[in-house]
């Protein structure tokens, strides 16, 4: 059986289903013992979607003049 | 006339394709996303011949992007792999919040942790990490690519990207919580944003 380290280093392989079918096990067999580790398994969950959420950029400003000019430069270059 | 009309071909892909690609420069690279996109349109640019389909633009420069990213990546973290000074490995957010408890009246500390970053305040704690753990952890997390694709475009083994993933995870947890300590956000009224 592994311990609470153990398993809490392996839970965010095991909510994204990246370990192996023994390994996946090991933390099971863990976590049907362990309300803690339970508890931290579920916050990977929480964390895991709250990372995924999509984060807005906003294009500063000065950008697309700064790309005309860099066009600019790039076509110079090419011309015979 | 052939160099201007390929010019304004390639300006007008490109500049289609320019907010997306700021938007994942950003994720992955914060303050260097100006010049990474700089660096992925000159390539672009002089490789235009190879974009034979229009559709197949945005993979096309998804690809340029992701090159220059993985080039710059290896110049920043090239040399021996060092002992991190302050390890990380073993920090645990969802504990660090039962102790600290800073709501106590609350039965869901944990999500209202979570809750109460703005979208200002997640930015802020992603550019507090560091290059090495930022790119495996945005391309995984926020992005969705799979380990194996990392791997690939790391150069690196699946163990090295999954420890990375690790202490990224890990130092992402605690920039969370010292973030949160520095910026206010435990106070009571900031639980209701």
């Amino acid at each position: 059986m592994i311990d609470c380290d153990e398993a809490v280093k392996q839970l965010w392989e095991y909510v994204e289903s990246e370990l192996d079918a023994l390994e996946r096990k090991r933390v099971e067999d863990h976590l049907a013992l362990c309300k803690q580790c339970c508890g931290e398994m579920e916050f990977a969950e929480e964390l895991r979607q709250f990372m995924a959420s999509q984060l807005a950029v906003e294009l500063p400003p000065g950008i697309g003049a700064r790309f005309d000019r860099l066009l600019d430069e790039l076509a110079t270059e090419r011309a015979p | 006339m052939v160099v201007n009309r390929e010019r304004t071909a390639f300006q007008q892909v490109a500049r289609e394709q320019l907010p997306w690609l700021y938007a994942l420069a950003r994720k992955l690279t914060a303050d260097s996303a100006e010049d990474v996109v700089q660096e992925c349109l000159v390539k672009a640019y002089r490789n235009f011949d190879d974009l034979r389909e229009i559709e197949a633009a945005p993979g096309w420069f998804r690809t340029i992007l992701m090159n220059c990213v993985r080039d710059r990546y290896r110049r920043d973290t090239s040399g021996p792999e060092e002992a991190p000074l302050d390890d990380v490995s073993d920090y645990s957010l969802y504990r660090k919040i039962a102790e600290e408890d800073p709501w106590p009246y609350s039965e869901t500390v944990h999500v209202d942790f979570l809750h109460s970053f703005s979208e200002e305040d997640v930015w802020a704690v992603l550019d507090r990490l560091s290059p090495k753990y930022r790119i495996p952890l945005v391309l995984v997390h926020m992005e969705g690519m799979g380990v194996q694709d990392v791997t690939r475009m790391l150069g690196a083994s699946k163990n090295t990207v999954l420890s990375w993933l690790h202490r990224g995870r890990k130092q992402f947890e605690r920039e969370l919580w010292d973030y949160a300590v520095d910026n206010g956000l435990l106070k009571e009224k900031a639980r209701s944003r």
